[in-house]
């Protein structure tokens, strides 16, 4: 067996060291009657390497690709292009098979890595402090739902309609399980009014998600302004990170907690995970932040260094008492991220974003002439939402059989929802170049007329 | 005939301490000082600048924005830097740190085990990595597939029902098993009445976080004198007033003492007598797959960490995958969205109408990239293979056990699991703490091994080989150990020196006081 070192000859030396004959009696303590005599039968035994790759092979290649065709899919992933060098400095072997950095002095190479993501982030977003990651965009937005709770000592959440459902879904799972009270508003496109109106002095915090799960950008200052007067806190979300580099981000409207999907920097679509959830807040908050969190300090020679900190926070110091039971966070994906963003530095990522909207602007205006399309997003960043006279659903599935992946249906995210049948969610990148476009429009007209 | 023997050896003649040369003190700090193949570096704020940029992009048209009043108009202030700089930033950085590629790794608990490359290739095959998760179904029955394989084989190995894929690390993998207990307590009209969960003292620090995270009350168990939990006293809380109020256990098995839960069938008998509902920590379950399963030992709820058990890398704290597999009882609580099968077709449940699912874990179908790499792993090694690895992996901890146990304090009797807990007895007396010993081992070359946990053993150090180690390596990594032992119990200056370890590093001992007390979270500069 490939990974396994020990050959029969080792096994008997080191049986002879331990003082037992036959390696089983180690297993002597698990029930007699339970033990497996024998390798478990219903499952295949050992293949080589190539065997392996044929297997999986054969699965990875039923599979329609982003990259082998039109393609415009969003809603919370996103399809960028990343520099080959990000996977190579990420599968560095000093990266990608060390551990969380308990041990500092030989963990620099990460923690410093850490210390740059936190501060990109935070930059990023305008806020005063980010932790070193969270799973993905939707956990992170759970624990600032319950962070909120415990810095407000507040039990309800007001969630915009405008967050992405599976969002809501997470978000409400991790709050209910915690006894809080979670208050998601009917789905809307700008319930800003709505928000507003909910607010009393119970509520620990409102999310609203920019741009929002249609695209659609408005600005959350008036919220955020009537939030605070009842002391509740801003918590802003978003899916779409590369935003920023074009829109203004949450520190800029006084958002509390800012918190939100990183995977377009760094990281591909991979089915949905593994992603890397940003999280930040106000300096005021940070005792409360859930996560690994990397700090500076000097050496015993006085000399700069990197440590993980503020750990009393944390579940292995705390236990019951600790702000979050996360343990393992994303590493290798802030690694992908931070690597990313150090080779866009700000006028890369302005450029990207920029980049990015101009090909949904393009988008969105060969879609409009087509017959039975209406657009419901004035304002947006790289995606938007349109309406077409038959069902979502059937026309996603339509354009997928003439090669063009072209969005979200609203069923597939709202399955109840009667009024968002008729609605697609879409979405434009740096990636999608003008013959895309035009096959994405021609293949709309077909399908539609 | 080459260089160096024309005449110009390059072998240090004289050498002593008064030719040593002193370091450029120039650099106020380690990572800018180079030191032979440790280069110096500094921070990307340092060395980057803002009007500079690593990646190229087509033209832009120029087009009027369309984001009504919400331009960006602060500075976002992040330097760029060019692809050769930027390579040179993370490959100075990678230099100071240690890793498994380099040697043992031996954290205990956390199975530092051999990444296989080839998972990382599979992952990366583009049927894979460039897929989005809310494509039209019918473009990703492949991808379907790989999870319907992946599950089959978790729920084979463990004797399960079912298993929900969606968690992604071992604490979010606890948080769902624990939501599908509350759950199935809901179902039958319990809930309000059992609000307390059962932790022993040696639990992982996740174990209580999570119960409370679900809104329980935590009841701690004592552990015995062999390090199991203690019988008696769990069968008299058990027995108690507060009996009808357990809505479960939360259990690790093998336990963080690396010894085998002796008692666990009557343990899970009981509970469920109680009418509670047994969660199992399967962070160790490397040391048992293909031994027993899981599902025969009464178990309700168990996580696996694709990333400890199934070698998919750890990366520096992440990113895990917490599949749960799930008993008869709690399988229909499980999360959306999950796998069902129609003939030839697989589908993704995404929806929790007409289910009974508890809720959902994360926004798509959690980690991909370390399903394909965990099938890979286990593909490669067959039930065969997976047999000899928990055999290897035990056979590796005893060995260590047996190097060691003459000089150093094994905290209990026997043979152990998958990992020797060792306690600071051996110690006593020397004012070396178990901290000096790993500080010490990073001098000879090694990452040191879990420091003071479990909490049940007097500064506790908790040593993993894992089954991918050779004897050789074992051997080497044992006499380290002994050799800084011998230091510690040796007294005087050698002594002294552990107090101050790491000597070595790319750094010294790090003020973590200072860090906490004013915590720099930031460049600032």
């Amino acid at each position: 067996m490939r990974y396994l070192p020990l050959n029969s000859a080792d096994r008997s030396d080191m049986m002879e060291v331990i003082g037992i004959e036959d390696i089983q009696t180690l297993f002597d303590c698990i029930p007699e009657d339970l033990k497996l005599d024998g390798p478990i039968a219903d499952l295949p035994s050992h293949m080589s390497e190539m065997q392996v790759e044929r297997h999986l092979g054969k699965m990875a290649t039923k599979n329609r690709v982003a990259s082998d065709g039109p393609f415009f899919i969003g809603g919370g992933a996103y399809k960028h292009h990343i520099p080959s060098s990000v996977d190579h400095i990420i599968q560095r072997s000093e990266f990608l098979t060390t551990y969380t950095p308990y041990q500092p002095e030989i963990a620099q190479g990460t923690l410093q890595t850490l210390f740059e993501f936190q501060t990109q982030v935070a930059r990023l977003l305008n806020m005063d402090v980010a932790n070193a990651s969270m799973y993905d965009g939707s956990t992170a937005a759970a624990e600032a739902a319950l962070m909120a709770a415990r810095a407000t000592r507040r039990k309800k959440i007001i969630i915009s309609g405008g967050l992405h459902p599976h969002y809501i879904q997470t978000i409400k799972t991790a709050c209910e399980a915690a006894g809080l009270t979670v208050l998601p508003l009917p789905v809307d496109l700008d319930d800003s009014k709505d928000i507003i109106a909910a607010l009393d002095d119970e509520i620990a915090a409102v999310m609203m998600q920019t741009p929002n799960v249609f695209g659609a950008i408005s600005d959350p200052a008036p919220v955020v302004e009537a939030a605070h007067a009842q002391k509740a806190l801003f918590i802003s979300v978003f899916t779409e990170v590369i935003s920023f580099g074009l829109i203004k981000p949450p520190g800029d409207y006084g958002a509390d907690i800012a918190v939100g999907e990183g995977q377009s920097i760094g990281n591909g679509l991979n089915f949905g995970g593994p992603y890397v959830g940003l999280f930040a807040c106000t300096d005021k908050l940070k005792r409360q932040m859930p996560g690994r969190l990397c700090g500076e300090t000097v050496d015993a020679e006085g000399k700069r260094g990197f440590v993980l900190t503020l750990s009393t926070r944390e579940q292995h110091i705390r236990r019951e008492k600790a702000t979050s039971n996360i343990c393992t966070n994303s590493g290798l994906c802030a690694l992908a991220f931070t690597a990313h963003m150090s080779l866009l530095g700000q006028q890369g990522l302005s450029q990207m974003a920029r980049l990015c909207h101009e090909k949904a602007l393009e988008l969105s205006e060969v879609l409009v002439p087509i017959k039975g399309v209406e657009i419901v997003t004035d304002t947006f960043f790289n995606e938007f939402a349109y309406k077409t006279h038959k069902p979502a659903r059937d026309v996603i599935a339509a354009l997928n059989e003439k090669g063009v992946l072209g969005g979200i249906s609203g069923q597939r995210l709202w399955p109840d929802d009667e009024a968002r049948s008729d609605l697609i969610l879409t979405c434009a990148t740096e990636c999608n170049t003008a013959d895309d476009i035009i096959a994405y429009a021609q293949a709309l007209e077909e399908v539609l007329s | 005939m080459t260089l160096n023997s024309q005449g110009r050896p390059t072998a240090p003649a004289n050498y002593s301490e008064a030719s040593k040369p002193g370091y450029s003190e120039a650099g106020t700090t380690p990572i800018l000082q180079s030191k032979g193949l440790l280069q110096g570096e500094g921070l990307i704020f340092e060395i980057g600048d803002v009007s500079e940029s690593g990646v190229d992009f087509e033209k832009l048209r120029g087009r009027d924005l369309k984001l009504g009043d919400m331009a960006r108009t602060s500075d976002i202030d992040l330097p760029g830097l060019s692809e050769p700089e930027a390579m040179r930033h993370y490959m100075r950085l990678s230099q100071r740190n240690y890793a498994i590629d380099l040697g043992l790794f031996p954290l205990g608990s956390c199975t530092m085990k051999h990444n296989p490359r080839a998972n990382e290739k599979m992952a990366r095959l583009s049927g894979f990595a460039d897929i989005h998760p809310l494509q039209p179904q019918a473009s990703i029955q492949g991808a379907l597939e790989l999870m319907e394989e992946l599950a089959d084989w978790l729920v084979k190995l463990t004797g399960m029902s079912a298993v929900a894929l969606t968690p992604k690390a071992g604490a979010h993998g606890e948080f769902c098993g624990m939501l599908a207990i509350k759950a199935a307590l809901k179902a039958k009209g319990e809930l309000n009445k059992r609000n307390k969960v059962l932790v022993p003292e040696s639990a992982h620090g996740t174990n209580p976080a999570t119960a409370v995270a679900c809104g329980f009350d935590v009841v701690e168990i004592a552990a015995d004198d062999r390090g199991r939990v203690h019988l008696a006293d769990l069968k008299a809380t058990l027995t108690s007033d507060i009996a009808n109020e357990i809505a479960g256990i939360m259990l690790t098995n093998p336990n963080t003492c690396g010894l085998f839960e002796t008692d666990i069938v009557e343990i899970a008998d009981l509970v469920h007598k109680a009418g509670g509902y047994f969660y199992c920590d399967g962070a160790n379950f490397n040391a048992i797959m293909g031994q027993v399963k899981p599902g025969d030992l009464g178990i309700d709820a168990m996580h696996i960490n694709l990333h400890k058990t199934f070698s998919t890398p750890h990366g520096g704290g992440g990113p895990g995958a917490g599949p749960v597999v799930l008993s008869e009882a709690l399988a229909p609580f499980a999360p959306v969205p999950f796998l069902k099968r129609e003939g030839d077709r697989l589908s993704l449940i995404e929806h929790e109408e007409n289910t009974d699912a508890f809720g959902r874990m994360c926004v798509f179908h959690g980690q991909m990239g370390m399903y394909v790499r965990a099938l890979s792993y286990m593909l490669a090694h067959g039930a065969d293979g997976i047999k000899q690895a928990s055999e290897d992996a035990v056979l590796n901890a005893n060995y260590l056990l047996a190097r060691l146990k003459d000089k150093m304090s094994p905290a209990f009797e026997g043979s152990v699991m998958h990992e020797v807990l060792l306690s600071d007895s051996s110690l006593e007396g020397t004012g070396i703490d178990t901290i000096d010993i790993a500080k010490g081992l990073i001098d000879e070359g090694y990452h040191p091994m879990t420091m003071y946990f479990p909490l049940v053993v007097s500064g506790a150090m908790l040593i993993e080989p894992t089954e991918t180690e050779s004897k050789a390596e074992l051997d080497r990594f044992a006499e380290a150990l002994l050799r800084v032992h011998d230091k510690a119990i040796g007294g005087g200056e050698s002594a002294e020196e552990l107090h101050h370890a790491p000597h070595f590093a790319p750094v010294k001992r790090l003020d973590e006081t200072q860090a906490a007390r004013k915590p720099v979270l930031k460049y600032n500069g």
